[in-house]
């Protein structure tokens, strides 16, 4: 493989993963930006949406399964928020938070349960996963696929936000509940849908991720989850691009990283005679980027400039 | 049009409204005065259902209201411009005054085009964000923001509070129209002089309770009221 084709093959799978990061990221951002909260369940949600294929996948075909998944996913993001999040809506936001904990930890605990903790195969979804050579470097499908299908969801994700009647509804609520209620805006509708639609980014994350990674457990949501929390952090929590800008950036990086002791050693550049092995340290790196960026720009890339005046 | 009898309301602990009655007939203007601190915000706030009321009772052309909540209210043509008017910053003026439909659903443009009437600088100003722009266009915004909603009874916090005389007077202006247009008003004010000018009919609050009651231009000219609240 030429250095060439070795840089491209990385690129191509950093910009996908970093596209499902960014999935799971919009789901953190919108919640945060109308609850402030952090929900820490989103990533077990996620890993669900896994675990619930592996299952549906064995017994209904992949027409059936899909849209089930989904469906079953963003019912239980909404579920969630009714049960343990709503309760708290005049509670202090730690309490909030430590409900969002409790869920976490529960998900997985019942993942434990239920799959005595084995690594469970992710199915093949056939389309998806077929091989296919791209400006000469082989990948799978998915890998193609995802920054497509992320930029298409951002796109109408964004229209329906900014040219909707629930949209409007969303963003006057982000900034003032009150104010919001007095335009008989329904604040509870807002939140669900808030909720489900996290959920569903979360769903069709969850395909494209567990296609390119197959293996499923309990504690598999854990670390895409907080990755694209920081990709969500990074970008700028709240802001929509942001958290795609954010989940793109960390993923090109982290397989960059991964792979840069082949692009600078012997064979290719010659800038190293022996191997760095910072590749251990690619999800620390992801972290010290973080601090970084928030060092110089505490609301991140895109955050929330305050408007306010008088 | 609107009706309260013996009104309590609770908030923070302590009884912030103490048992007050009041009406307000269809289609005139009256006002709530009082200091800081006397309950004003905390009746209309529970008449648009955001606090509700430990006790008393609030009916809207003789139906019963109290502990509805704000959809609720909202839908029966009751809106409040909150004080310190609380635009939605970062949507623009335009979105702000469909935020205001929100809950209708026939067609909104020609009320929008009503509201740009009432106000010429909401027109000029329709695609910037809300946040921009100064306080008395902002006040403009709420109004017409709550104007968007249709409403029978409008309830207004405080309009005056942080403008300049100038843009008092404009404001006061803009009231007066949008009565004759039809729009009964409930106004409360500390800026107790441009209120009972404009009101027909005044209720002084003190700590919670109504504590004297008349024409506007008649407490305008009462002594005790002048010493209280007109300097």
């Amino acid at each position: 493989m030429s250095l060439y084709e070795f840089v491209l093959a990385n690129l191509m799978s950093g910009i996908s993963i970093g596209g499902q990061y960014a999935l799971i990221a919009i789901g953190y951002s919108m919640v945060y930006s109308i609850l402030r909260l952090i929900n820490f369940a989103h990533g077990d949600v996620f890993m669900l949406g896994g675990l619930f294929m592996v299952f549906l996948a064995a017994t209904f075909p992949l027409w059936v399964a899909i849209p089930a998944l989904i469906i079953l996913i963003v019912a239980l993001g909404f579920t969630i928020e009714r049960v343990a999040y709503k309760p708290l809506r005049t509670a202090p936001r730690m309490s909030v938070m430590i409900s969002a904990i409790g869920v976490s930890y529960l998900i997985q605990n019942l993942a434990l349960y239920f799959t005595g903790g084995l690594n469970r195969m992710y199915p093949n979804i056939p389309w998806l996963s077929d091989p296919i050579t791209v400006l000469g470097v082989t990948t799978r499908r998915v890998t193609v696929v995802t920054p497509f299908l992320v930029i298409a969801l951002v796109f109408a994700l964004v229209w329906l936000i900014n040219n909707t009647k629930i949209g409007i509804g969303m963003r006057a609520a982000a900034k003032d509940f009150d104010t919001s209620q007095l335009m008989g805006i329904k604040i509870n509708s807002v939140i669900s849908m808030t909720f489900v639609i996290g959920s569903f980014l979360a769903a069709i994350g969850s395909i494209l991720f567990f296609t390119s990674f197959p293996g499923v457990f309990p504690a598999a949501g854990a670390m895409p989850g907080l990755k694209a929390f920081v990709a969500a952090v990074f970008g700028g929590i709240g802001s929509i691009p942001g958290a795609v800008i954010g989940g793109l950036l960390i993923g090109v990086s982290e397989t960059l990283i991964r792979g840069l002791d082949v692009i600078l050693g012997p064979a290719n550049l010659g800038i190293i005679s022996r191997p760095l092995e910072l590749a251990t340290f690619s999800d620390a790196f992801t972290f010290i980027l973080l601090i970084v960026v928030l060092v110089f720009k505490p609301t991140g890339l895109f955050g929330d400039k305050p408007t306010d005046k008088v | 049009m609107l009706r309260i009898e013996d009104l309590k309301v609770n908030y923070g602990g302590i009884e912030a409204v103490k048992g007050v009655s009041l009406e307000v007939p269809q289609g005139e203007i009256v006002t709530l005065i009082g200091a800081n601190g006397a309950g004003k915000s905390t009746i209309l706030r529970t008449i648009s259902g955001l606090v509700k009321p430990s006790g008393g009772k609030v009916f809207f052309n003789d139906e019963e209201i109290t502990g509805l909540i704000p959809y609720d209210i909202v839908s029966k043509g009751i809106t409040l411009v909150p004080e310190g008017r609380k635009v939605f910053p970062d949507l623009t003026v335009l979105e702000n005054l469909k935020a205001g439909a929100y809950l209708r659903k026939d067609d909104i443009k020609p009320d929008i085009e009503w509201v740009y009437s009432l106000f010429p600088r909401l027109k000029e100003r329709s695609w910037q964000a809300a946040g921009t722009m100064s306080g008395g266009e902002q006040q403009m915004l709420a109004v017409g923001r709550a104007l968007m909603s249709k409403p029978k009874l409008m309830m207004m916090d405080e309009p005056s509070l942080g403008l300049a005389p100038l843009i008092v007077k404009d404001i006061f202006d803009i009231i007066k129209t949008i009565v004759a247009q039809g729009v009964t008003i409930l106004l409360i004010e500390q800026n107790a002089n441009m209120a009972l000018q404009t009101a027909n009919f005044a209720y002084v609050l003190e700590v919670g309770r109504i504590t004297m009651t008349g024409q506007g231009k008649e407490l305008l000219n009462n002594e005790e009221v002048r010493k209280a609240y007109l300097g």
